[in-house]
Order: structure tokens, then C-alpha cells, then sequence
């Protein structure tokens, strides 16, 4: 009630955060709200003079970007600037669009370890299909100041852990609210696809080496239990909204059903309306995941992908796009090429499999997106593509890319202004939009570095 | 008789002498180490003198013989057309747990009489993986479980030759120190039925230290005085018990010791400067130091260099204040400063993470080198062997196609003592012929499924790219 009615009066409402701020001596969350106070409204924004990388078409040389009310308005190398607009010369700089990240946790990890009290990543249990990710999702996280810093405007958020892990929600980083950030707050739900030997493990590594080696075929028997627990609970949801269903068109002679939340959660999802994520590595994995959404009418992404270079002449025929999100990881197994998970990419893309890159971080470092994308640039996948691969791919394969991705009219301004290569690591973002406000470029760690950089 | 004496002679100063040409022959026939090799037409970044042009680079017996255009060569020389591609000093790791089949011995929180050296084992293939990201040195330490660790190990990345080829030649020993949370073990709750182990505060993290340092100062002085003593030619004296746990630190006392201290936070930072300004030593690096920007002028004052990651944070509660301008604070404050990995992944992209700090505090293209070159050279004591290149020293030289400060770059090939231990084009040849021996060995009887019995182990987990913890190992379970 009182907090109503201080939402009505913003001013009022970021003084007594403020005082609350200081009064828990929490210097980080005074440094947010200082923060948002200095992002600017959405407005009419013309950044001219820029070379502009749209992504959707080529690029443009000399030109200008229009913004208006949180959108793009106009592109081009002779678009005429509206008057009332506020210019940026951009001479020197390059306009990219805000790069995004498909598989990353952010908002849902402050601190991994030692602060339990931080992480809402894993609920209990094995199938959480109402746990929702923008339920959690702490819009003044640190992470959120310093991902956008790096030219990340967009992820999705995923939860992780057990087989049906929840919901996954895709959000523009700003907001002072979860709901103000949301592109989508229920994008896809997660699977965590059961493998053989996966799951369980020991808390310490010594336990872990002491623990019975498995058995295989047992493992191998345990996947396939987990496997049938999927298909019946997803068969259960089927059926949930046949008979809700039913009951709509005819509430007289069919009995009322019982409503169940985990049941209706997976609705959208068995009925091919939403994409569902599955965490697959291994050949075998993938396949067995392509096997399984096509039996249950799914609309299946791979997350991870880490041998979908193995599978890629079935994922082309099946059309089923990959998140990976182990370019930067070791190869999985001992006699691997040395640069297998740096080439997955391009040859991913040579087969014509729809793929994106992910840095597949809970939060802090998912602003290391572009040289995951560089990485694989720099054993195959060409630099366009390498780009596409952080904006307008994972775009698409999230079913969003109507509104960002690339510098089209009509699209959300999540814009980036870098004085180099967005991917090179020694490139600085010098102006940052996202929904057509400019953010400002400070962060947690710009204020400490402020605080002390200069200290005798 | 006589005569039969000389011939004997004459005979064994001739085998004599062809076992020693022998003996020479064998050290010299490995290819490239005592013949020559000429890198031609190359852009050099030496790090100690700035980028050269259009530049060859001679290396004889292992050595930088020259550096300059034009240069000769013998008729025999190995020549590699280096045109259009970038040569740089082999990149140091200055924090590594690669090649170790153990991390801690975290059953004490003093273990100095522990060596690294015991458990290097030099066909972990991730070596490999390293030398095709241009690394060829590596500090090989202990795991942080302990405020006084075991002995650190610096090897070069010899990968394919025997354990005794690893060793950097003359490297001064060090140890490994640990502040924080990883010695009093906050992260680690206590096995049912065991006590926690002391300490279990950075209270008494110091005091364990102190009370380490004042035994081996104990133990110092009763050696001094048996030494003093027999030195007067006392009789009968009985010398002193040995004690392998003390003697490491009666070492760093005597200054013969390097120090490597992991820890985070600028108060605990402050704790072991202090500590060791008043036993009288120096610590050699500060490892991690994330909180190393706020403290930056201690840790000048004392002379003590910072070895740190470029951008990893927030891991744990005293790694939230990392900041990736840590590592531009303090070489703007006098600190010599590396960026180091503690991963066996990290390691194959330190080119990246030096990349980085141009951007993150606006270091030169030079200062972000020496973060992975010269500066841990000097770290480890061994800048006058490696870390730029210059006449005279180590040929350990990593080629790129590009240049290494740019992402889009990768490693042609890698040379350490002028040997080639990684070529890209070796490598992309050896493939096909790498793919039809698994596909053998995977036939091969010993491999296949067993009818009955335990069932062959299930593949391991994913090993991603970012695990949190530091002092991680091979998969990224924690120190322990």
C-alpha cells in the first residue's frame, strides 16, 4: 500500500531508497539508484556522421541513425535529421547493435559462492516448469551495469538444475523493475535433457573419486527413467489442456478439471507455441534430444552443442538451431583437436545449422560475449558472421528478432556506438542506448575504479 | 709392457674422447636445438625495445643470436618465412595448477616440506592446449588451502619430453602463501565428525603465519650458532635436528625463497606486508589481489610485484570487489604487475586477457605485453633468461598470424630453447592419421564393452570456461 503509493511519486520513492541505501551502509545499491537518476528519457535521438554495422544489410559507410521514442526511426546514409533531435556526432565511431547473449543466468547469481543468499538458480526437485526466471531476476545486480558496459544489451535468463529446470525470460538491460526490463518474461522453458553419468555430483572432489565407479548399464537404465518421467509428465500437460479444452467449449456435461500450475506451466510449451532449451552435449545427447522433441511436438533449440559440429547435417534437415556456449571451453575429450570447440562454429555455419554464441555465464562475465564470438572468428567462422552470431542469430533463434538484433526502422534502439571492432578486446563503447534511452557508461566497477584509481 | 701401457692409453683417451663427441652429438642432433634456425621477415614485438618491421630473428644453441634485417644464416639452418605474421616473447603463466596430480595438501595450514616438483606429470595434455595459445613458461603451485603452502615448480612447457626437461634451469624456488577465505576454509564446511581446522579466521591466518615464521627463526638461530661454532673448531658438537618444514622458510628469511601470496582483500594485503616487513623478507608477487587497486602504493612501497586476473570476478563474497582496472591501477602506481590464469583453459587465451587492459584503464600495446612477457619474468626470477626478446636470451618465441593483442589472432607456432613444440600446420597434418588410430583403438579388443562385469567409466562432465574458484584443477572441483 504505501509502496503504491510512493511509485506515484518517483522522487519521493528514490529519496527513501536512497535513505534506506544509506541507512544499511550499502554503497552499491546507493551507486544504482544515483545511476538511474542520470539515464536519459526516452526521446528523438539522430547519431550522425557514424559508420553504421546493421547487421540486417551491409554497411553503411557515413550515415545516420534516428532514434524516437524507443525506437529505431530511420537508417542511412542520407536520412535527413528531425528537428527537436538530440545529436550525437559519432564521427570516428562505429553504430552496432547491442549485442545478446541466449544462455546466459544473469540477475538470478549475485555471488556463487559463500552467499547462498544470492543465488535463485535451481529449485528443488526435478521438474520445475512454474519456477519462472523474471520471478527472480534482481534488476540492480552488479552485473546488470557492467554487462551492458561491454555493448550486451539483451540476454535470456534461464534457471538451471534438475530435468525441467523452468522458465526462461529474455530482458533488455534496464529497468528498475524485472517487469521494465522484460522482452519476454516466459521465453522458453529449460530442460536439462537427461544423460548418461550426468547429474549428482559429489559435493567435494575426494568424496566424488571415492565414490563407486558407476555402472553402465545402470546409468544408462537411470537416464531412460528420467527420460520416461519427461515424456509423461509433458504427456500429463497434454492431455491437462484437452480437458481444459473441453471443459471451455462445454462446461455443462464435462466435469470441471482441477487446475494445476505445474501441469498449465507446460502447456504453451507441449503445444509447440514457445521453444523449449535443452541442454545437450555429447553426440548422443543431441540426437537423442532431436529424437525426443520430435516425438513430443516440440520446438526444440540445443543449448551447449559442444559435438553439434558431429550432427550438423541433421540439425540442417531438422532446422533445429544451436545455443553454443562452450567456444571458450577445454574439449571434452583428451584426444580432441586442441581448437575442436573453437572451430564448432564455423563449421556449424558452413552446413547452414542456425547457431549462436553464448558465454553460458550466471552473470559476471557475460560481458566476455564478444571474444567468445572472436575466438570463433579467429579459427574459421567468418568476422560478419562471428558478429551476427551475438545480435541478430540469437535474436531469431529466440523468436525476437522483430524488434532487436539489427539497425532496422521499427526495432527497439539497442544501440551500441564503439570507437572499434565490437569484438576486438581493446574496443571502447562510447554511447550506449537501450529502449531508445542513452545509459550511462558507469558500472560498479567504473565507481570503484573512480573511488581509487587516483589514491596516493 | 711399456708399450702396452701407451696403447692402453692411447686407446682410452680415444674412446674417451669419441664418448664425449658422442655425448655432444646426442645433445645436439635434437632438431633445432644446436642447429640453427633463421625467422625470417617478421613483425617483432620484443616488448623490451618496441615493434620492428620487416625483422629476422637467428637463434643459435637455443639462444636469441641475433636480432636485426638481413641476417645469414648457415646452409643448414632451419628457415621460417614469418611474412605478414607477428613474433613475441613465449607468454608466462604466472599462476598454474596444470600438470600437478595433486593440488593441496590441505590436511595442515602449514606445509611448506611439500614440493610441486613430486607430482608433475608431463603428458597432461592441456599442456599442449597451452603451447597453442603461445605459452611455453608456467609457475606451477600449490593449491591457496594452506596460509603456508608447499614449493612451487617453474617449468617450461616441454610437452613430449621427459619430466627432467620441464624444469626452468635456475629458477629460484619459491613457495605458495594464502590469505583469506580459501585457508580458513569458509567455503568448505567440515566433514561430519571432524573438527575444523585451525585457523578459521584472518585473525588467525596472521598468527599462524607469525607463529611460523618465529619457530623458523628459532630453528635459524640454532643452526647459526652450531655453524658459528663449529667455525670456531669446536669438538663433539651434535648439529641441530633437521626440519624440512622449517627449512623452506629459514630460505625466505635469507631472502633465497620467492613468496607467491594468493589473497584478495586490501586488509589482508596490508596484514602480510606488515608481517613480513617486521620478520624481513619480501613477498615476491601478490597472486589474484583483486583488492590490489586500493592498496596499490603498499604494494609498491614494499617492492612486492601483483600477478592477477584480467577481468574474472564475484566468484565468491571477497572477490566482489575485483574491478578489471586492477591490474592499470597498479602499474600506474609502480607495481609490477602480470595477468596470470590459475586455469588450464584460461591459459590458451592470456593474449585476450592482456587485451583487455588496454581497454579497461588504457594501457599501451607494450604494458599489456610485459602483463604476460617480461613482467612475470621478473615475478619468477628469470628475466634474464626470458620474457623479450633480446640477444643472448632463451629462444622461446611464440609466432601468430596476426597480431597477438587482437582477438581474431591465433598461434602459428611455438618455440622454447628454439625447439619447435607446436606448429599448426604439424598439427592440422597429423589429424586424419590422429582419426584413424582412435578409430583402431576403438576397435581394438581391450576397448570394447565387456560382456559382464563393472561396465567402462562414464565420460567425464563438461569442463566449461568459467568455474568459480580459483586455485581450480581439471575439471573445476575446488581446492581442497
Amino acid at each position: 500500500m504505501i509502496m503504491k503509493k510512493l511509485a506515484a511519486n518517483p522522487i519521493k520513492l528514490s529519496v527513501i531508497v536512497l535513505a534506506f541505501a544509506a541507512a544499511i551502509g550499502a554503497q552499491q545499491l546507493n551507486r544504482v539508484v544515483v545511476e538511474r537518476v542520470k539515464t536519459g528519457p526516452q526521446g528523438l535521438y539522430a547519431i550522425k556522421n557514424a559508420r553504421i554495422v546493421t547487421v540486417a544489410g551491409p554497411v553503411i559507410e557515413r550515415g545516420t541513425v534516428v532514434i524516437r521514442d524507443g525506437k529505431i526511426e530511420a537508417v542511412g546514409a542520407n536520412v535527413s535529421i528531425p528537428a527537436g533531435a538530440q545529436e550525437i556526432d559519432a564521427s570516428g565511431l562505429t553504430v552496432y547493435p547491442g549485442m545478446i547473449d541466449a544462455g546466459t543466468s544473469l540477475g538470478l547469481v549475485e555471488v556463487p559462492t559463500g552467499a547462498p543468499g544470492t543465488v535463485d538458480l535451481s529449485e528443488i526437485g526435478d521438474m520445475n516448469p512454474n519456477a519462472q526466471a523474471i520471478i527472480a531476476i534482481n534488476p540492480h545486480s552488479a552485473h546488470v551495469g557492467v554487462t551492458r558496459f561491454n555493448g550486451v544489451t539483451t540476454v535470456a535468463t534461464l534457471p538451471r538444475g534438475g530435468i525441467i529446470a523452468g522458465q526462461a525470460a529474455i530482458i533488455n538491460l534496464d529497468g528498475t523493475t524485472q517487469w521494465e526490463m522484460a522482452l519476454v518474461p516466459a521465453a522458453a522453458l529449460v530442460i536439462d535433457f537427461p544423460r548418461v553419468g550426468g547429474g549428482g555430483r559429489a559435493e567435494f572432489a575426494f568424496m566424488q573419486a571415492q565414490q563407486r565407479q558407476p555402472d553402465l548399464t545402470e546409468a544408462i537404465r537411470a537416464r531412460d527413467q528420467q527420460v520416461e518421467r519427461l515424456r509423461k509428465l509433458l504427456r500429463d500437460a497434454e492431455a491437462y489442456a484437452r480437458a481444459q479444452e473441453a471443459y471451455a467449449r462445454d462446461n455443462r456435461n464435462v466435469p470441471r478439471p482441477d487446475r494445476n500450475v505445474v501441469l498449465e506451466a507446460l502447456v504453451p510449451y507441449v503445444r509447440g507455441e514457445r521453444p523449449v532449451i535443452f541442454r545437450a552435449d555429447r553426440e548422443q545427447e543431441i540426437r537423442a534430444v532431436i529424437r525426443f522433441a520430435e516425438e513430443m511436438k516440440l520446438k526444440p533449440i540445443i543449448l551447449g552443442g559442444n559435438d553439434a559440429w558431429k550432427v550438423a547435417s541433421l540439425l540442417h534437415e531438422k532446422n533445429i538451431p544451436v545455443i553454443l556456449d562452450g567456444v571458450l571451453d577445454l574439449p571434452m575429450r583428451e584426444d580432441d583437436p586442441y581448437d575442436l570447440l573453437f572451430e564448432n562454429a564455423a563449421k556449424l555455419q558452413k552446413a547452414g545449422v542456425r547457431f549462436c554464441i553464448s558465454t553460458g555465464d550466471t552473470g559476471a562475465h557475460v560481458r566476455d560475449l564478444p571474444y567468445h564470438a572472436g575466438m570463433a572468428a579467429a579459427f574459421g567462422l567468418p568476422k560478419d558472421e562471428a558478429l551476427k552470431a551475438v545480435t541478430l542469430y540469437p535474436a531469431q533463434i529466440l523468436g525476437i528478432a522483430d524488434r532487436v538484433g539489427s539497425i532496422e526502422p521499427g526495432k527497439i534502439a539497442n544501440l551500441v556506438v564503439a570507437d572499434g571492432d565490437l569484438l576486438e578486446p581493446r574496443t571502447n563503447i562510447r554511447y550506449l542506448f537501450i529502449n531508445g534511452k542513452q545509459i550511462p557508461l558507469v558500472s560498479r566497477h567504473t565507481e570503484l575504479y573512480d573511488q581509487f584509481k587516483d589514491r596516493p | 709392457m711399456k708399450r702396452h701401457a701407451a696403447l692402453l692409453l692411447a686407446l682410452l683417451v680415444f674412446f674417451a674422447q669419441t664418448g664425449i663427441a658422442r655425448a655432444q652429438q646426442s645433445s645436439e642432433s635434437r632438431p633445432g636445438a644446436a642447429t640453427e634456425t633463421l625467422i625470417r621477415n617478421a613483425t617483432v614485438l620484443t616488448v623490451s625495445h618496441g615493434t620492428l618491421r620487416n625483422t629476422d630473428i637467428l637463434i643459435r644453441n637455443g639462444k636469441i643470436a641475433a636480432i636485426g634485417q638481413n641476417l645469414r644464416a648457415s646452409p643448414s639452418a632451419r628457415i621460417i618465412d614469418a611474412t605478414d605474421k607477428y613474433v613475441m616473447p613465449g607468454i608466462i603463466d604466472c599462476h598454474s595448477h596444470s600438470m600437478i596430480d595433486a593440488v593441496n595438501e590441505g590436511t595442515l595450514s602449514v606445509t611448506s616440506m611439500v614440493r610441486i616438483r613430486d607430482v608433475l606429470n608431463p603428458t597432461d595434455v592441456d599442456l599442449y592446449r597451452e603451447l597453442a595459445g603461445g605459452v611455453t613458461t608456467l609457475n606451477v603451485l600449490h593449491g591457496s588451502a594452506n596460509a603456508i603452502g608447499g614449493q612451487n615448480m617453474v617449468v617450461k612447457i616441454k610437452y613430449g619430453r621427459p619430466i627432467e626437461e620441464f624444469i626452468f634451469p635456475g629458477a629460484p624456488p619459491g613457495i605458495k602463501f594464502a590469505l583469506g577465505e580459501n585457508p580458513k576454509r569458509s567455503n568448505f564446511p567440515a566433514l561430519p565428525g571432524q573438527p575444523r581446522r585451525y585457523p578459521a579466521t584472518r585473525m588467525g591466518v596472521e598468527e599462524t603465519i607469525r607463529d611460523a615464521f618465529t619457530r623458523a627463526r628459532n630453528y635459524k638461530a640454532e643452526w647459526d650458532e652450531y655453524r658459528a661454532r663449529l667455525a670456531r673448531g669446536e669438538k663433539n658438537l651434535i648439529p641441530p635436528r633437521r626440519d624440512l618444514q622449517l627449512e623452506p622458510l629459514v630460505e625466505i628469511l635469507e631472502g633465497k625463497r620467492l613468496v607467491h601470496a594468493h589473497c584478495y582483500r586490501a586488509d589482508e594485503i596490508l596484514m602480510l606486508i606488515r608481517l613480513a616487513d617486521e620478520f624481513g623478507f619480501k613477498v615476491r608477487t601478490f597472486q589474484h589481489v583483486l583488492e590490489g587497486y586500493k592498496v596499490a602504493s603498499e604494494i609498491a612501497r614494499h617492492g612486492a610485484g601483483a600477478s592477477t586476473f584480467a577481468d574474472f570476478w564475484g566468484y565468491k563474497i571477497e572477490a566482489y570487489d575485483g574491478i578489471p582496472y586492477n591490474a592499470a591501477i597498479m602499474v600506474r602506481h609502480g607495481v609490477n604487475v602480470s595477468v596470470n590464469s590459475d586455469s588450464d583453459e584460461r591459459a590458451r587465451r592470456l593474449n585476450i586477457e592482456a587485451a583487455k587492459m588496454m581497454k579497461y584503464g588504457g594501457l599501451t600495446e607494450d604494458e599489456a605485453l610485459k602483463l604476460i612477457t617480461l613482467n612475470p619474468a621478473w615475478q619468477l626470477g628469470i628475466d634474464d633468461r626470458v620474457g623479450s626478446i633480446d640477444v643472448g636470451k632463451d629462444a622461446d618465441l611464440a609466432i601468430w598470424n596476426g597480431h597477438p593483442l587482437s582477438v581474431y589472432s591465433r598461434v602459428e607456432m611455438t618455440l622454447i630453447d628454439g625447439e619447435v613444440f607446436f606448429d599448426r600446420q604439424q598439427d592440422l597434418a597429423r589429424r586424419a592419421e590422429l582419426e584413424r588410430e582412435r578409430a583402431q583403438l576403438e576397435q581394438a579388443e581391450p576397448n570394447r564393452p565387456p560382456a559382464q562385469g563393472p561396465a567402462p567409466a562414464v565420460p567425464r562432465p563438461r569442463r566449461t570456461a568459467y568455474e568459480y574458484a580459483d586455485d581450480i584443477w581439471d575439471g573445476g572441483d575446488y581446492d581442497q
